[in-house]
């Protein structure tokens, strides 16, 4: 699949601040540059990282952690995923500060290294297994090799190796129109794919982060600078796919997280870019073959949104997945089958402007 | 299969209850707290000595619409088993015989007193437990701390754990502890992971009665929940389903 070529190959590029506290001597050294993969986490760059400033830092333990604008960054996120919940208005290179000291185990859970990240990888894993198939032992029986070669792969950013173990888990997939249409490998002539559907109901792993931000702001770049995690709610709950129900939209999977911010089917102000691949480093000149799905949804769509109406509950300002900022229209399998994460988690941030 | 079950379980909340065979081993959230309530209550009855179990409501966030979510609390529980020179010395008062080192009132025990100026730093643990709508079972958190705050590691807790308990942790696929953010206080705690909770609940379940038509009351869900749960940190309490 085409769209996750592009998300595994989707980075953000850094760049990395020694903390004041811990210069050792004058000048300070010039920071990292450092691309950083959207599907990786910041503890693995460490080995890149450190380099740069072993020459420079106290003599003692090193225990590596990143802030932005003094909000400590939680390790267990995608770096792809903290990019687009901090930084709104996206800055490029993305600044942030290394410490390899002083680590702030009162609010960070601790890391000791990639093993920290790995486990915290698997279990993510496990949660979506279980969410989909309602038990998690397809990763639990999974052989030391098969567990190496998955984690190896996401470090790696290898796609095909990827793929490759994952599929041995069996986890499921939900059934989209493109999928079908676009299906090489396929043993079903056109007339065949025939969309009656299975009587099945998918359950998709879904992370959202929402921002609540209670002043008043039009643009993005106006918007107030988050300065702690207090500000931002997550909600850890799967979406329901029903199969039979071919027109469930992006729209709809947000509806049913976030009720309070819809009402009588009309959306708020929400940004409605287009397919937008902002940070994956790539030739422009590429066909985005998501633009084209997205173009062919929209014809279909039977929900068109209206602007201007804002709910009791809030305004949606900002809607980012793998940094895109998404049509509504698209069907909501695709979005799970295309813009997921290593670990089976669908990732979105949402930007919500609450009433004073 | 497995969500034909689920929703069997999940569509009216009170006396939802199904025969144990075919039980997946979860509850839902209302089913929680009806089953918290009852623990709570069942706990200060079997007068283990412990303060009682509460309650706590999470605030409500603006924009979501979650049914109102809480959960039970049990906090400032002392771990730490005395070392045999404290039961020594504890013994001698209780002979009459010469107090070591304490001043005051002789016929004042203060057992305190005596297990501190050993040297023995206490152990306090809080626990948590809080509904995972994931895994849909109860889940325990905990973090453990000395007398001045201090926050303890993994490895100074396991110390003060009954030896089965870190053999077992660290041999059963059942039973492991991982770090996290509390679901609600957003710091790190410690968890026992779900994962596995709703097969050995179902074993439990079907194991402590030969009727295989035994209904899986929410009421006795929690129960026999921490009577499994509990044993890593040596709570122990009866499992009360064969009745």
């Amino acid at each position: 699949m085409e769209a996750q070529k592009y998300v595994w190959e989707g980075a953000i590029p850094l760049q990395i601040h020694l903390h004041e506290s811990q210069v050792t001597a004058l000048p300070p050294p010039p920071p990292a540059l450092i691309l950083a993969p959207r599907i990786g986490y910041m503890p693995l760059l460490a080995s890149l990282i450190k380099p740069y400033f072993s020459s420079t830092l106290p003599p003692g333990v090193d225990t590596i952690w990143f802030d932005y604008n003094g909000i400590p960054l939680k390790w267990y996120v995608p770096t792809g995923v903290l990019f687009d919940l901090l930084c709104p208005e996206p800055e490029r290179p993305w600044n942030i500060t290394v410490h390899f000291r002083g680590y702030p185990g009162n609010v960070l859970i601790p890391c000791e290294g990639e093993d920290s990240v790995k486990w915290s990888f698997i279990n993510s894993l496990k949660e979506a297994a279980y969410i989909m198939n309602g038990n998690c032992k397809n990763v639990m029986n999974m052989s030391q090799s098969d567990q190496s070669e998955l984690w190896n792969s996401v470090m790696n950013g290898n796609l095909e190796a990827y793929q490759r173990v994952s599929s041995k888990l069996k986890l499921a997939t939900f059934d989209d129109e493109y999928r079908t249409l676009c299906s090489q490998k396929s043993q079903q002539s056109f007339g065949e794919t025939d969309l009656t559907a299975q009587v099945n109901t998918g359950r998709v792993p879904i992370r959202l982060y929402v921002l609540s931000i209670r002043e008043d702001f039009d643009d993005l770049d106006e918007m107030p600078r988050i300065d702690c995690w207090e500000k931002i709610s997550y909600i850890n709950r799967p979406v329901e796919i029903h199969q039979e129900d071919t027109c469930f939209t992006l729209h709809d999977a947000l509806k049913t997280l976030l009720p309070e911010l819809f009402s009588d089917e009309s959306l708020t102000n929400v940004k409605l870019g287009g397919v937008d691949f902002q940070d994956a480093v790539r030739n422009p000149n590429e066909d985005v073959s998501s633009d084209k799905v997205v173009e062919d949804h929209g014809k279909n769509a039977h929900k068109h949104p209206e602007a201007g109406h804002i709910s009791s509950g809030g305004e949606i300002k900002l809607i980012r997945i793998q940094g895109i900022e998404p049509k509504l229209e698209i069907p909501f399998s695709w979005v799970a089958n295309n813009l997921i994460n290593p670990d089976y988690f669908l990732h979105i941030c949402v930007y919500v402007k609450v009433a004073q | 299969m497995f969500s034909a079950i689920n929703s069997r379980w999940n569509c009216s909340g009170l006396q939802q209850v199904m025969d144990v065979l075919h039980w997946d081993g979860t509850l839902s959230a209302q089913d929680f707290r009806i089953g918290a309530f009852a623990f709570a209550q069942e706990w200060e009855s079997l007068n283990l000595g412990f303060p009682p179990w509460s309650w706590v409501l999470c605030p409500k966030h603006p924009c979501l619409a979650s049914p109102e979510e809480g959960y039970l609390s049990l906090e400032n529980i002392c771990i730490s088993r005395p070392n045999e020179e404290d039961i020594h010395q504890i013994s001698q008062i209780d002979n009459g015989e010469e107090q070591t080192g304490c001043s005051g009132d002789e016929n004042f025990v203060d057992n305190a007193t005596l297990v501190q100026s050993s040297h023995h730093e206490l152990h306090y643990c809080d626990f948590h437990i809080v509904y995972s709508s994931i895994f849909r079972v109860p889940v325990l958190y905990f973090r453990a701390y000395c007398s001045d705050g201090r926050p303890l590691l993994l490895d100074e807790i396991e110390k003060e754990l009954p030896v089965c308990s870190s053999k077992e942790l660290s041999e059963s696929k059942w039973t492991f502890i991982t770090q996290e953010e509390h679901p609600y206080l957003k710091r790190p705690w410690y968890k026992l992971h779900p994962c596995g909770t709703n097969e050995w609940m179902k074993l439990l379940f079907l194991s402590h009665t030969a009727n295989p038509k035994f209904e899986a009351v929410p009421e006795l869900y929690l129960l026999s929940w921490f009577s499994v749960a509990g044993q890593v940190f040596g709570l122990r309490i009866p499992s009360k389903i064969s009745n």
